[in-house]
């Protein structure tokens, strides 16, 4: 019941590998990459407005390809679908923005550099995520920690802030949305 | 933008607002099969939703730096004259440990507190709100003709909506503060009272309305000290400042801090106190953040980073060459 999110659109990707095979990898692998796969884009491409609708779009041509077949090496795999899907991009506005679809090379393909090591990781994730809630605006950030740290249910949220439930559910909503944006496009596994 | 543009957008926020339908009590097997009607419609809003899924996940990671401060289920009050001994000092202590609220028989007026390693956010009516840290009590008297804050003990932030007609005080013992608009926070640590100021400003004094007392105005950056007898201003970079509110995010974060006082910062939130036993260990400095609730994390960079002796002694940790 998510208002006004209607059903029905194109059929699932043919079932080579299982889809939540296919989505496990793409999390543990795919995701991590936000954060250098945006500068990518932006480098690339001259409407900013355009990035986030086309990182969703390299997701979605990654993960599909995915459930025919796991590729073998993620990130410059991730990287080609991104550079194809920008001079199909290119190409279906017929006009070439300068610079286009130029740096791939440039930025790397470093890309097969190990990442950092785990345990880094793991150190760093706290520091990550509590950044991340701290740059949520400030009325998400309020029902976030309310929620997600602190457990408080809807209710006791509401009561607390002077607000109604359903203020608290449109807050939380926007925050989980910011949240995500913040986390993926802040994950040190992506820097080049 | 384009209408692509425009439309993953909708998908996202659409993911975001199932993710959050899905958080609520009353889930049924009718919403997840919803849930499931929408996920297979397209693969672009699989990804909506497992990458918020995935995020919102991993934030329930700060669950461990957070020490809970707020009850779940509140423990109800007028049972616990009914429960003896030890489970009645058990139950005790936890909603200690949980934060207590307590009304205050006074109309209108409220008292705030945490426990040490609590913490608490607390919002207004006229939108301002306070976040109160560790060990920190803190009574408010808001009514429509007065806003009066008590900081009996402890440390809080304060984020004030500024009414010309109604301004927002807060006494710490002989001291007060008079908001301007504004952020701010002040710390009362043994006699001392700390105050800085972040962003707006605020007139800093004493608390006895005397036409003759001494007040100063703080600007964002200033950090204002005063004892009982003594007042003096510096100024910090506000970014540095910033440091000193890490709390609010559940971690101490310390940039060349001398062991001594990075052990002191940390037995404010711990009922396990660190004592650093001697000198030459004492001044050794430290870079790091930690959550504010986990000593271990700090004894472990004592042990193997600094290479010092770390011995439990009841309810201390000795850490010495």
């Amino acid at each position: 019941m998510a208002e006004g999110c209607e059903t029905g659109r194109e059929g699932v990707g043919p079932a080579g590998m299982s889809a939540p095979e296919a989505m496990a990898w793409f999390l543990r692998e795919v995701l991590p990459l936000e954060a250098i796969l945006m500068q990518y884009l932006r480098h690339n491409w001259r409407d900013k407005s355009d990035i986030e609708d086309l990182l969703h779009d390299v997701y979605v041509r990654v993960y599909e390809a995915a459930l025919k077949q796991i590729p073998e090496k993620t990130k410059p795999f991730v990287f080609t679908t991104a550079r194809n899907l920008l001079i199909s991009r290119v190409r279906s506005q017929q006009i070439v923005p300068i610079e286009a679809v130029a740096d791939l090379d440039a930025l790397g393909m470093a890309i097969d550099t190990p990442g950092p090591d785990r345990n880094l990781i793991a150190r760093d994730e706290l520091r990550r995520l509590s950044d991340a809630i701290d740059r949520l605006p400030p009325h998400c950030r309020d029902v976030v920690i309310m929620r997600r740290i602190q457990d408080l249910s809807r209710g006791e949220i509401a009561a607390r802030l002077g607000l109604t439930e359903g203020t608290v559910s449109v807050y939380l909503t926007e925050g989980m949305y910011a949240l995500a944006d913040l986390l993926h496009s802040a994950d040190p596994r992506s820097k080049p | 933008m384009s209408a692509s543009a425009m439309h993953t957008k909708e998908i996202k926020a659409c993911a975001a607002a199932w993710l959050e339908r899905q958080d609520r009590s009353d889930w049924s097997a009718n919403d997840q099969a919803e849930l499931e009607a929408w996920l297979a419609a397209s693969n672009a809003n699989l990804i909506a939703y497992w990458r918020v899924h995935d995020a919102w996940k991993r934030a329930e990671r700060l669950v461990a730096v957070q020490p809970a401060v707020v009850p779940r289920a509140p423990p109800r009050r007028k049972i616990w004259p009914l429960l003896t001994g030890i489970a009645a000092t058990l139950i005790a202590v936890a909603a200690l440990g949980l934060g207590a609220r307590t009304l205050v028989s006074k109309p209108q007026e409220r008292t705030f507190a945490t426990p040490v390693g609590g913490r608490e956010i607390v919002s207004f009516a006229d939108g301002s709100r306070i976040e109160l840290n560790t060990n920190t009590v803190l009574r408010t008297r808001m009514t429509t003709e007065e806003r009066i804050v008590w900081l009996d003990k402890g440390e809080a932030y304060f984020q004030v909506k500024h009414d010309d007609a109604h301004p927002f005080i807060v006494i710490a013992g002989g001291d007060r503060v008079t908001d301007l608009g504004t952020k701010f926070f002040m710390r009362r640590d043994s006699g001392e009272l700390e105050v800085a100021l972040l962003e707006g400003r605020v007139r800093f004094g004493e608390a006895d309305a005397r036409p003759q007392a001494q007040t100063t105005l703080l600007a964002p950056g200033d950090v204002a000290t005063a004892s009982s007898n003594a007042m003096f201003v510096t100024q910090q970079p506000v970014k540095s400042l910033a440091n000193k509110l890490s709390w609010r995010r559940g971690v101490l974060v310390f940039d060349r801090t001398p062991l001594a006082d990075a052990a002191k910062e940390f037995n404010r939130y711990n009922r396990q106190k660190l004592v650093i036993a001697d000198p030459a260990a004492a001044s050794i400095t430290i870079d790091g953040t930690f959550p504010t609730n986990n000593v271990e994390a700090f004894t472990d960079v004592a042990q193997h980073i600094l290479r010092l002796h770390v011995e439990y002694r009841g309810n201390s940790i000795l850490i010495s060459r």
